[in-house]
């Protein structure tokens, strides 16, 4: 499999066979923890929930693996070092959106559904029609997210090592996707999860010896670390200060909070992070996961704070910088280079491969993640519930059926996504993972909210909201500037932008919510208000709730 | 048919359940902590997200050597999201767990006979 990465040109060849080897061990690792996971994979609950048996803290580790993206990793620090505080802002949305996940789904969740999110609300619903509207909006946010971190792995493994041809971009895009479909199809669940706490554990502790490294040439003092990076930064104390990135006019600043409010309402229904929440045996440890993940990412953004502001500090980020060059992507693995002695020494390329690795196991985390959520809602949800459900001539689809669907499901999904990742590399096509978030919080999160806490929400309620804020926010998206009709759109050449924001939230959130209550008063089934009661009783007490797998 | 009085079983303990005090009880508490709170860290969130656009002399002003406001304010909001978790777990454990295990337990009961 290494021998996709080796035919490398310009890069100095000591540093490329330690990062090679780094990104070997990572993948010979992931593989193993594969292997061991798949041979105790026997039932569905096992497949989709890793049997339901992972603890408050595993899980914990496993949110926060499937959470921070090499997007958040790289990205974040990236536009820390180019933007200075504007580039921390994004990280505060990511962290308190884990409230709304905390207070009002994580463990209502746990103790309703089985595997995946449409499972919640067929509870009390029609089966079909909610399945169909909940899986469809399930694979579209997920598909948008793992293009996004497939294109940017392509670009930042190229960067990390130094390769500069399409042809190894798109091989590297290969490799990741076979990987994820490997871990996905052969580990499940299981496998998944202990890649995404490897992962977690790994970035967490690449970051605190960075951040450590930072802070030492500091002194310990944040304010000496600040000055530094607005003088070297070239703009003086306005690099410590709002507005070189977001909201330079009435319309930036509308988007501005637009965009914060997708990202504190899209975590809580992002579906691949929904689905974490079944793993763990009772809601008690859905909380503790929640509470851990809390811990984990909010330390983790706080790092990336000194990783930002060192990078801005230490390295040459001006206009014709390897830094600017890469949007900010390469901040931190330079920074690291930096810290560790600087280019020519053994720490530096020691710490730069380190770091390399790290965010390769990032994207090997996450992109797992999404497949097999999507997978999971394929198999359950289209295939077993809808497809097959009143096939009763053939009979019940049986456990083992049902896995090998998903399976596939993985393969499919994992070979659309290559296929599609591969021509959009020279897209910019970044813009994805806060449609995403748009779509989580404008289609999944009302219908959640309204079904566990509204009796009267009914099955058209439910469709209606996610069909409209799903629709709602992909079309405002296609027609605003981040589509067509500026320099940096992702179609260039081309104008039919007529919605002024790039951050659909403000227009489809509301309306994903208005929707659910228009849907509901216009239907009429009874069962659905019939059966809230059970739902509210099971949802708050665990009565009746899926256990823990016994083996 | 046995699967049938199986369902119907169930539906009624879900009822007795629902009709029990400690359940009404659960989900006044419920409620009780998770709206107001909610409403504060959402206000409180948009309130910062809203000084970025609208109150920039007021977030640029230095408070300590370079740390400025907006700084402050934005740590803050790491401090409160950590302060909300850790007071809604505390609230949970004590407040919440004992009566839905009580009545998990009652659940059970039910369902048998």
């Amino acid at each position: 499999m290494t021998t996709l990465l080796i035919p490398l040109a310009d890069a100095e060849p000591g540093n490329q066979a330690l990062t090679i080897s780094l990104f070997t061990a990572v993948v010979a690792v992931t593989l193993y923890i594969t292997w061991w996971a798949s041979r105790q994979n026997k039932t569905t609950a096992d497949y989709y929930a890793g049997g339901r048996s992972f603890s408050g803290a595993q899980n914990g580790l496993a949110v926060a693996g499937d959470y921070m993206s090499a997007a958040s990793f790289l990205g974040i620090s990236g536009q820390i070092a180019l933007y200075g505080y504007d580039g921390f802002l994004y990280s505060i949305g990511f962290l308190v959106a884990w409230l709304v996940a905390l207070l009002l789904v994580a463990e209502l969740l746990r103790n309703s559904g089985r595997f995946t999110m449409a499972d919640q609300l067929a509870f009390r619903m029609k089966q079909r029609p909610v399945r169909t509207a909940a899986a469809s909006s399930t694979i579209v946010v997920s598909i948008f997210y793992l293009l996004a971190q497939m294109v940017g792995a392509g670009s930042l493994v190229g960067l990390l090592l130094g390769v500069k041809s399409e042809g190894l971009k798109a091989g590297v895009i290969v490799l990741v996707g076979a990987l994820m479909i490997i871990y996905v199809t052969i580990g499940g669940m299981k496998g998944t999860t202990w890649v995404q706490i490897v992962k977690a554990v790994l970035l967490m502790t690449g970051t605190l010896l960075i951040t450590f490294l930072v802070l030492l040439k500091f002194d310990f003092n944040p304010s000496k670390l600040l000055g530094a990076a607005a003088a070297n930064s070239g703009k003086g104390e306005a690099f410590l200060q709002p507005g070189l990135l977001y909201g330079k006019d009435l319309t930036g600043q509308i988007d501005f909070l637009s965009l914060g409010l997708a990202l504190v309402l899209g975590t809580a229904g992002l579906p691949h992070i929904l689905i974490r929440f079944y793993t763990v045996p009772d809601s008690r440890s859905a909380r503790r996961s929640v509470q851990w993940a809390i811990g984990l990412i909010g330390s983790f953004y706080l790092m990336t704070l000194a990783l930002g502001f060192g990078a801005a500090a230490l390295l040459d980020t001006g206009k014709d910088s390897a830094v600017a060059g890469s949007k900010g992507n390469t901040a931190s693995v330079l920074l690291a280079e930096m810290v560790g002695g600087g280019p020519d020494s053994l720490g530096g390329a020691i710490l730069l491969a380190l770091i390399a690795a790290v965010a390769f196991a990032t994207i090997l985390a996450v992109v797992a993640g999404l497949t097999l959520t999507s997978a999971s809602s394929f198999a359950h949800d289209l295939y077993v519930n809808v497809l097959r459900s009143e096939d009763s001539a053939k009979g019940k689809v049986t456990e083992k059926n049902e896995i090998r669907v998903a399976r596939f499901a993985a393969i499919g999904i994992g070979a659309v996504a290559i296929g599609l990742a591969i021509p959009a590399q020279k897209l910019n096509i970044a813009f994805l993972v806060a449609l995403a978030f748009a779509v989580a919080a404008s289609a999944n999160l009302p219908a959640l909210l309204f079904n566990l806490f509204w009796r009267r929400f009914n099955t058209s309620g439910a469709v209606w909201s996610i069909y409209g804020g799903l629709t709602s926010a992909v079309v405002l998206v296609i027609f605003s500037p981040v589509v067509s009709g500026k320099p940096t759109s992702m179609i260039t050449g081309a104008d039919f932008a007529w919605f002024p924001l790039s951050n659909p939230g403000i227009v489809s959130i509301p309306l994903g919510f208005l929707l659910g209550v228009v849907g509901t008063y216009l239907g009429r089934d009874k069962t659905s208000t019939a059966r809230y009661n059970e739902l509210s009783v099971r949802a708050l007490t665990g009565a009746g709730a899926e256990g823990p797998a016994k083996h | 048919m046995s699967e049938e009085t199986g369902h119907e079983r169930e539906a009624r303990a879900y009822e007795a359940v629902h009709e029990a005090a400690d359940f009404q009880e659960l989900k006044r508490r419920y409620k009780n902590f998770v709206v107001p709170w909610t409403v504060a860290f959402m206000v409180w969130y948009l309130a910062y997200v809203a000084c970025n656009n609208w109150a920039r002399d007021f977030m640029s002003h230095q408070v300590v050597g370079h740390i400025n406001v907006a700084l402050i304010f934005g740590l803050l909001q790491f401090v409160s999201t950590f302060a909300i978790a850790f007071v809604y777990g505390r609230f949970a454990n004590r407040k919440l767990d004992p009566l839905a295990s009580g009545l998990n337990a009652k659940y059970k009961r039910e369902r048998r006979r």
